[in-house]
């Protein structure tokens, strides 16, 4: 009898975290997503009238913003991808007694704030860092052009922000993979590219998914980014339920963006795991 | 030049080819020549280069020095997806994405042949494994996976086929059925089969031609029976089976015989079997050219008096004796057991005989030792 019950007790702090931080501010959130305005109440004073074209009202009013997140998000992770894969490859198979340093260095820049890390690439891409004179001397921007509060500073930002979590799935799926089945590759008259093709991205590939899916869900509601590096026409969602629940205490429209985001994200990614082809993953 | 290379076919010459890595040179200066169509073992113990000669041959290692030549065209530098050559790798290096069917149907579709399915099939058939066609390499047993990685290398039909241990990961059993199937394969086929081994058995049952490998050359290189009846050095003698090798002098000529004395007690070899440089030698005899008698038995040919038989060991097919000579050296005996029982006992006096023809003579300044000190199961390539 106890031996059954050992695994339910261990489950129990889990589910009790989850209860608590997760399901129950879920709930609320729910319920607040559907409340209206106390008519003569004070600021903040809200009641529950089921009103669930909160959620059409948000949608449309922000669907800018939306967009963007989804746009930002999907460009910032194909760049951190781009970056990530060869990086991890050379770590995999060439970095040869190095492999534990540089995988120490990709972790890295989480020993430092996040926060104080996005406000550096301001200083980076600001008048005085070396990129935009240099820039210029070359003549890609023009004199006039400047690369803080731009598009391209938040998706540089982001992409820069979330690389490691592209990294390090993408590695241990490369490191997995039997030099010799690559040897075996070339032996069978595939050359580099199609090799590439053939052997070492489809067994790469659970690294891919789940690489992309961790840059991709937390950069679509990112917000940090956009507040340090953007304009108010970049915002993302983010910035704007920040700014709902914070700033303008509409509790309502803040949670109901937030349930909207989280079942967008949920579809994407549910569509994505479809095509991707997830037989692989287990 | 792509074309000329896949398309090139014949014996495989290597010359003067020599790989080091740093101050260390896996293989030395090796020259080879196989003819086409020919079952050949590169035999030796780890370490002796063998398994990089083969990388050299299939292009997933540079040589340092030297050429490669398959017929008449020079494939040194040639890419491995350009060269008409298929290796079976060691740990069979099966693509764990897919299937078997495309596994082996891989090299055919790189090659942009369109209708894979009959020579998938065919080969299937040939190693007789077509009802997993549409099975993960996982699910296969070990060897199942053999049989599936020899599948994809011989569809191709190329010019040369390289077997990197091919049967190290199979148990004993398993093993000796496979290498009977390889030779088997191999004649049905027709193709150029070279072999790295450190197991002289499996050498000796599947190769025509054996290479003995030592420190990135070639010790001696012949069929399985020259190399095992006419060592030309102490490392042969010892790595293709067991050998006795006493320490002689030669001191006379007898027509087509060399007299040799033994610690005193002279005896005759062939003059085609030695292969001493000056009087000095080692005499050498297998286990199993020996017979042992008792004192007053008669007997013909070369004789060595005065054993003692000091160990008897009964293995079923035949009974192991160990034999101390007056002069302090044991020798291994076998016995076929012909009638069933040992019929020596331990401390018994025995003279030992041999026909003469079964004697070979190496150089008096070798190390007897050489080639019997290596563990021919450790399997520690790299």
């Amino acid at each position: 009898m106890g031996k059954i019950r050992t695994p339910y007790l261990l489950l129990l702090p889990g589910f009790g975290f989850l209860f608590t931080f997760f399901i129950l501010p879920i709930i609320n959130l729910a319920q607040t997503s559907t409340q209206t305005r106390v008519s003569g109440g004070d600021t903040g004073q809200y009641e529950q009238t089921l009103r669930f074209t909160n959620y059409l009202d948000a949608f449309v009013e922000n669907k800018e913003q939306f967009g963007r997140s989804f746009l930002y998000a999907i460009i910032a992770t194909v760049l951190a991808l781009a970056i990530a894969y060869p990086l991890a490859y050379a770590i995999a198979f060439k970095a040869g007694k190095y492999k534990n340093l540089l995988l120490v260095l990709v972790v890295a820049p989480f020993f430092t704030s996040f926060l104080l890390r996005t406000i550096a690439w301001k200083q980076i891409l600001g008048e005085e860092g070396f990129v935009v004179p240099t820039l210029r001397s070359l003549g890609i921007i023009s004199e006039s052009t400047t690369l803080t509060s731009t598009s391209f500073a938040v998706v540089m930002g982001m992409t820069y922000n979330f690389l490691p979590f592209m990294t390090l799935p993408l590695f241990a799926s490369i490191d997995r993979i039997d030099p010799r089945t690559l040897e075996a590759s070339g032996d069978l008259y595939a050359n580099g590219l199609t090799t590439f093709r053939r052997v070492t991205l489809p067994l790469s590939m659970p690294g891919v998914v789940a690489g992309t899916l961790l840059t991709f869900i937390p950069a679509a509601g990112d917000y940090v980014n956009a507040a340090i590096l953007g304009n108010p026409n970049t915002k993302m969602l983010g910035n704007v339920i920040e700014s709902r629940y914070f700033k303008i205490v509409d509790y309502p429209t803040a949670a109901a963006l937030s349930f909207t985001l989280m079942a967008a994200i949920l579809i994407l990614v549910t569509l994505y795991i479809r095509k991707a082809g997830t037989e692989e993953l287990v | 030049m792509v074309k000329a290379s896949i398309e090139a076919r014949g014996d495989l010459r290597l010359t003067r080819l020599t790989k080091s890595y740093g101050d260390f040179t896996a293989v030395d200066d090796l020259s080879l020549t196989i003819p086409k169509g020919s079952f050949f073992a590169l035999l030796g113990p780890s370490g002796c280069g063998k398994t990089t000669t083969l990388r050299m041959i299939a292009g997933l290692e540079e040589p340092t020095a030297g050429s490669i030549h398959l017929g008449e065209t020079d494939i040194t530098t040639t890419k491995p997806y350009q060269r008409p050559i298929n290796t079976v790798f060691q740990n069979y290096a099966l693509f764990p994405h897919l299937t078997i069917f495309e596994n082996i149907a891989f090299g055919l579709r790189r090659r942009g042949q369109k209708d894979v399915k009959e020579a998938v099939d065919k080969v299937l058939n040939l190693v007789e494994l077509p009802h997993l066609a549409e099975r993960k390499p996982t699910q296969l047993s070990g060897g199942q996976q053999q049989r599936i990685a020899l599948a994809r290398a011989i569809v191709n039909r190329p010019a040369l086929l390289l077997l990197d241990e091919p049967l190290g990961a199979l148990d004993l059993k398993l093993r000796r059925q496979m290498q009977i199937e390889l030779k088997w394969i191999q004649k049905e086929v027709g193709l150029t089969f070279v072999h790295v081994t450190h197991d002289q058995e499996e050498a000796m049952t599947m190769a025509d031609t054996i290479a003995v490998m030592n420190e990135g050359q070639i010790e001696q290189m012949g069929s399985p029976a020259e190399l095992y009846d006419n060592p030309e050095t102490a490392y042969v003698a010892n790595f293709l089976g067991q050998s006795n090798l006493i320490k002689g002098t030669i001191s006379g000529n007898d027509g087509d015989s060399l007299i040799v004395d033994l610690y005193g007690q002279k005896i005759a070899l062939p003059k085609n079997r030695s292969h001493a440089i000056d009087n000095s030698t080692y005499a050498g005899i297998r286990p199993e050219k020996f017979r042992i008698s008792l004192l007053e038995t008669p007997v013909h040919g070369n004789v060595l008096t005065g054993g003692r038989i000091e160990d008897v060991s009964y293995i079923g097919v035949s009974t192991q004796y160990q034999v101390e000579m007056p002069w302090g050296q044991e020798l291994m005996v076998f016995e076929q057991n012909d009638d069933g029982v040992a019929p020596f006992n331990k401390g018994d006096a025995v003279n030992i005989s041999w026909a003469p023809t079964f004697t070979f003579a190496l150089r008096g300044d070798e190390d007897v030792t050489a080639g019997s000190e290596v563990e021919p199961e450790d399997l520690d390539e790299e």
